[in-house]
């Protein structure tokens, strides 16, 4: 699920971003400290969903929703409870969040807004990210730990997992493992490869150094690496 | 008066220090700045804008733990859309409280 933060406090984005970071499927693409730069935003690129403050200078969050013509979900956040009952004037607002905004609220929130989005019946834990997962080796259940993991790549009918410490060869495709890794750790940069972000060394080109692995990254998948590195 | 504390961002940074460092840096260099405008906007008299301080350092507020000082805060940004600014003294001693307690961390 791809989102976008609205918030004219850079301290309310960070924290949304964080409990984002927290969550399986979703994706934050873009932060905007006013309503009107997520507006032109809105107008050429497609979202699931908008964590909305409404409390904004000059042009708050309820001027904002009036000028959506095909809204996604929405949620609110508010340091102010009296703003709540006008989450139920629109049927794309999913809920509204009561800042500062708690971890386990958070995953409610977004349960209602995948719930109605897909119509799936998932639970907190499904919205958990895992900190591991097992993969079939010589009919043996291996555990690997998702940090750990520097770099996917696919060969064939198999995928090389290759960690700190160790290199996994396993029986399963690219697809199949980008469905386990969480987005807030890993980008695939080459139909053949999927990285850690947090384990680049430096980026030249179109390649990306991952401990001493030169990672081709194809030119359509570049713009999505960089603007996922914290540049000065 | 109740003391500030880092439950919260410590809750939210789950055991990453780097994260909670980036938390506590950004809660000191946007607090006196927000501060400052509104002490500027309570000078002015401007009460709309008055009121927008208090409504973001409220937020403020609520990350540093001080349950009973939002109340207070909170129901001063509602006085103030009635022109009413009785509670100034109040948020002073928040804002105070709050002051100390960021040059501590």
């Amino acid at each position: 699920m791809n989102c976008i933060i609205i918030d004219d406090e850079h301290l309310a984005r960070v924290i949304i971003k964080t409990l984002c970071d927290k969550i399986k499927f979703i994706k934050v693409v873009d932060e905007f400290s006013n309503a009107m730069d997520a507006i032109k935003f809105l107008n050429t690129n497609n979202i699931d969903l908008i964590f909305l403050d409404i409390h904004m200078p000059d042009f708050n969050g309820v001027d904002f929703i009036k000028t959506l013509k095909n809204p996604p979900k929405i949620i609110l956040t508010t340091s102010d409870s009296n703003f709540a009952t006008q989450a139920f004037e629109y049927d794309f607002i999913v809920d509204y969040l009561l800042k500062p905004i708690a971890l386990p609220r958070f995953k409610k929130a977004l349960l209602k807004a995948q719930s109605q989005r897909t119509g799936s019946n998932k639970t907190i834990l499904d919205l958990e990210i895992k900190n591991d997962f097992y993969v079939n080796i010589d009919r043996r259940l291996v555990k690997i730990n998702l940090e750990s993991i520097c770099i996917v790549e696919a060969k064939g009918d198999y995928i090389h997992i290759k960690t700190q410490e160790k290199n996994y060869v396993v029986h399963s495709t690219l697809k199949k493992i980008e469905e386990k890794l969480p987005e807030s750790l890993f980008l695939k940069v080459h139909r053949s490869y999927i990285i850690n972000i947090t384990k680049i060394v430096d980026i030249e080109d179109n390649t990306v150094l991952i401990n001493r692995d030169v990672i081709p990254v194809s030119r359509s998948k570049r713009p999505g690496l960089i603007k996922r590195l914290d540049l000065l | 008066m109740e003391k500030p504390n880092l439950k919260y961002i410590e809750k939210l940074a789950g055991g990453d220090n780097s994260l909670k460092n980036k938390l506590i840096d950004i809660v000191k260099s946007e607090f006196p700045v927000e501060k400052k405008a509104y002490y500027e906007n309570l000078k002015n008299k401007d009460q709309k804008k008055t009121e927008e301080s208090v409504h973001k350092i409220k937020h403020k507020i609520s990350i540093l733990g001080l349950e009973k000082s939002y109340k207070i805060a909170n129901k001063f940004e509602h006085d103030l859309r009635e022109f009413n600014f009785e509670r100034v003294k109040d948020f002073d001693k928040i804002l105070i409280a709050i002051s100390h307690y960021l040059k501590t961390i």
